[in-house]
C-alpha cells in the first residue's frame, strides 16, 4: 500500500500541514494528543475535506483540491475502527457484521463471513444484541465489521485506547491476525509507544498538526528510553509456560526462562523493563535472580544519561540499560561477552 | 348526556381527520428540516431555525391570517399557484390541515432534532464508511435511532391539531359538517345559550382521545425501549 499526502486544513488556531509519501502494511501514526492525528485520519477517510491539497492511494487520487476531486467517503473503501466500539445499537451483532459486507461490491468482495467470525472468536455472539457484550467483545465484533467491508486501506483511530490494559493485549492478536490473514494494510493511530510496537513496522511521527519523521516504533523507544521511569520495555513473546518450584519456565531460543506469572495461551507477551536486567563482566559464582543469561552485546548506544546496551541472547535481543560510570567499569563494547541477571518477578505478562 | 347531532360526528370525525393528516404530511418536510438543522452547516442556519420555530411564538391568530392573506384568491400563493392549477384551499378541510401543520411543524422537528442530536456522530461516519450513501444512512442509522423522537414528535403534532383553533378558524371557517373541528364545535355551544351540555360532552369526547393518544404513545416507547 503506498500512501501520499499533501494536505492543509485548518480548525480555527490548530493547522495540520500533512505532506509525506508512505508505503508498507503496518503502519503508525504516533504523536501526542492534539498533535493532528485524528484530523488526519479524517481527511484521509472523507470525513472532512482538506483545505487544499491531494490524497493518493494506491495511485487512485482520491482528494485533489486543485482538479476539484474528492471521492464520497462511502467510494473510498476505508474500514474505520475507532476508540470506542461504535456499533449500531439497533442491529444484532450479525447485522453489524453484514453492514459493510452488504454494501461492498461483490467483484471487491474478498473476505468471507465465515473466515471472519472464525479468527475473531465472534461465532457464539452473532445473534445477540450489541448492548450487553464485553468491552472486548465490542471492538471484536467492530473489527470484524470493518474487515468484512473489504477495505483497502483499514484505518484504526486508537483501537485500543479505551481498553484496559488486559484487555488491550487480548485484542492485540485479533487485530494483528485479522490484518495479516485477510492481507489488510492498515494506519495505526495512537499516543501509545508500545502499542506501536506491537502493531506497526513504520511510523509516521506527528506534532503540531505536522509529520515530523518517518521512523521506526523501536527508534522512537530507543530515543526516550531516558526520559521515561520505566526505560525501555522489552517485549517478549513466550510459548506456554509450565510450573516449576512455584514458577513458570518458558523456553526461550533454547534458553530457560524462569518467571514469575505464567500464561496459558502460546505466544502471549510479557515486557521487561530495560532497568531490570543486571549485568555482570564474567559469569558470577551464584546470583538471587533466577535467570542468569550469557549474552553478546551487539550495540551501545547513548541514551541521555544512561547508556542502552543492545544483547543477544541466543538469538533473542534484549535492551539492558545502565548509568556511564557502570558500562564504563564494565567494559562493555559491541562484541563483547556479558552475563544477564534477570529476577523471575521481572517479567510481567501484557493482558 | 345529550345525543349528538350529524354536526357533531362530523366535527369529531373531521378533528381526527385532521390532525392525522397534518400528522403524516408534515413528518417527511419535519424530519429533513430536523436533518439539515442536526446535519448541515450552511450559511443562514440561524435564519432558517428561526423562521421553523416562529409558529411557537406566535399568536395562531397571526398564524392563520398570514396564511389567508398568502393562500387566499389575492395571495401572493393562492395567485400564482392555486388559481391556475385550479385549487381552492380557503373554507376546506385541507385548510385546516394546512393550519395545524404550521402550527405544530416547530414541536414536531424539535422532537426529532434532540433525537437525532442524541446519535453518536461516529455511527454516522461508520455506515459512511462502510459503503452507504447518504441516503442509506438516513434509512438504517439515522432514521431507525431516532425513532423515539418521531414518534414523540407525531404524538405532539397530532395533539396540538385536535386543539388547534385560532389558525383554523381563519383559514378554514367554522362551517358545521365542512370545516367544523370539535374546538370549533364546541366554541360555537359556548356561545349559544342551553347548550353548555352539548359542549361538555363534546370537552369529553376530546378528552378522550387525548387519553387515547397519550396511552398509546406511551405504548409505543415502551416498545421501542424494550426492542433496544
Amino acid at each position: 500500500m503506498e500512501l501520499r499526502v499533501a494536505a492543509r486544513k485548518r480548525f480555527g488556531a490548530f493547522l495540520l500541514d500533512a505532506d509525506f509519501s508512505v508505503r508498507g502494511e503496518r503502519i503508525g501514526v504516533f504523536g501526542p494528543s492534539g498533535g493532528g492525528k485524528s484530523t488526519l485520519v479524517g481527511i484521509i477517510a472523507g470525513l472532512a475535506g482538506p483545505d487544499k491539497g491531494t490524497i493518493v492511494l494506491d495511485d487512485e487520487v482520491i482528494f485533489d483540491s486543485g482538479a476539484g476531486r474528492n471521492v464520497r467517503p462511502e467510494h473510498r473503501r476505508m474500514g474505520m475502527v475507532f476508540q470506542r466500539p461504535s456499533l449500531f445499537p439497533h442491529l444484532s451483532v450479525k447485522g453489524n457484521l453484514l453492514y459493510g459486507f452488504k454494501r461492498c461490491p461483490p467483484e471487491a468482495r474478498k473476505i468471507a463471513f465465515d473466515d471472519v467470525v472464525e479468527v475473531l472468536k465472534i461465532g457464539n455472539l452473532l445473534d445477540r444484541g450489541v448492548k450487553h457484550l464485553s468491552g472486548g467483545e465490542k471492538q471484536r465484533v467492530a473489527i470484524g465489521r470493518a474487515v468484512l467491508g473489504s477495505p483497502r486501506l483499514l484505518l484504526l483511530d486508537e483501537p485500543l485506547s479505551a481498553l484496559d490494559d488486559s484487555l488491550k493485549f487480548q485484542i492485540v492478536p485479533f487485530l494483528n491476525e485479522a490484518c495479516e490473514v485477510f492481507r489488510i494494510p492498515y494506519l495505526f493511530i495512537s499516543h501509545s509507544l508500545l502499542e506501536m510496537r506491537v502493531m506497526t513496522d513504520i511510523v509516521l511521527h506527528m506534532a503540531g498538526g505536522r509529520v515530523v519523521e518517518q521512523t521506526t516504533a523501536e527508534s522512537l523507544v530507543r530515543a526516550r528510553m531516558g526520559e521515561g521511569k520505566t526505560g525501555y520495555i522489552n517485549l517478549l513473546r513466550l510459548p506456554e509456560g509450565r510450573g516449576v518450584d512455584g514458577l513458570y519456565a518458558f523456553d526461550w531460543g533454547g534458553q530457560r526462562l524462569l518467571a514469575s506469572s505464567g500464561n496459558d495461551q502460546p505466544g502471549a507477551l510479557f515486557e521487561l523493563s530495560s532497568r531490570d536486567i543486571i549485568l555482570f563482566r564474567g559469569r558470577p559464582e551464584a546470583v538471587s535472580a533466577r535467570n542468569l543469561l550469557k549474552c553478546r552485546v551487539v550495540d551501545v548506544f547513548e541514551t541521555g544519561s544512561r547508556v542502552g546496551i543492545e544483547l543477544d541472547c541466543c538469538g533473542n535481543r534484549l535492551v539492558a540499560e545502565v548509568v556511564g560510570q557502570a558500562a564504563e567499569e564494565l567494559g562493555v563494547r559491541a562484541g563483547g561477552e556479558i552475563y544477564a541477571a534477570i529476577k523471575a518477578t521481572a517479567f510481567k505478562k501484557l493482558g | 348526556m345529550p345525543a349528538f347531532t350529524a354536526a357533531d360526528y362530523s366535527a369529531i370525525f373531521l378533528s381526527l381527520k385532521v390532525a392525522v393528516v397534518a400528522t403524516l404530511a408534515s413528518l417527511p418536510f419535519a424530519f429533513a428540516a430536523a436533518y439539515i438543522m442536526t446535519y448541515r452547516r450552511f450559511r443562514g442556519r440561524i435564519a432558517v431555525d428561526v423562521a421553523v420555530n416562529l409558529p411557537l411564538t406566535l399568536p395562531p391568530v397571526v398564524i392563520g391570517y398570514l396564511l389567508l392573506i398568502l393562500l387566499g384568491q389575492q395571495g401572493f400563493i393562492g395567485r400564482m399557484l392555486l388559481q391556475p392549477l385550479g385549487i381552492k384551499l380557503i373554507f376546506s378541510w385541507k385548510a385546516a390541515v394546512i393550519a395545524t401543520s404550521v402550527v405544530g411543524f416547530p414541536l414536531m422537528v424539535r422532537s426529532i432534532r434532540t433525537a437525532m442530536e442524541g446519535i453518536d456522530e461516529r455511527l454516522v461516519h461508520a455506515s459512511r464508511l462502510l459503503g452507504a450513501r447518504a441516503l442509506d444512512t438516513i434509512m438504517t442509522v439515522i432514521v431507525p435511532l431516532s425513532v423515539r423522537g418521531i414518534i414523540a414528535g407525531s404524538v405532539l403534532m397530532f395533539a396540538r391539531g385536535l386543539g388547534e383553533f385560532g389558525a383554523t378558524v381563519i383559514v378554514a371557517g367554522n362551517i358545521p359538517g365542512v370545516t367544523q373541528t370539535i374546538p370549533l364545535a364546541i366554541y360555537e355551544y359556548a356561545g349559544s345559550p342551553g347548550d353548555d351540555a352539548m359542549a361538555l360532552s363534546l370537552c369529553a369526547v376530546s378528552v378522550s382521545i387525548s387519553v387515547v393518544v397519550l396511552v398509546f404513545h406511551e405504548w409505543l416507547g415502551r416498545r421501542v425501549v424494550r426492542r433496544d
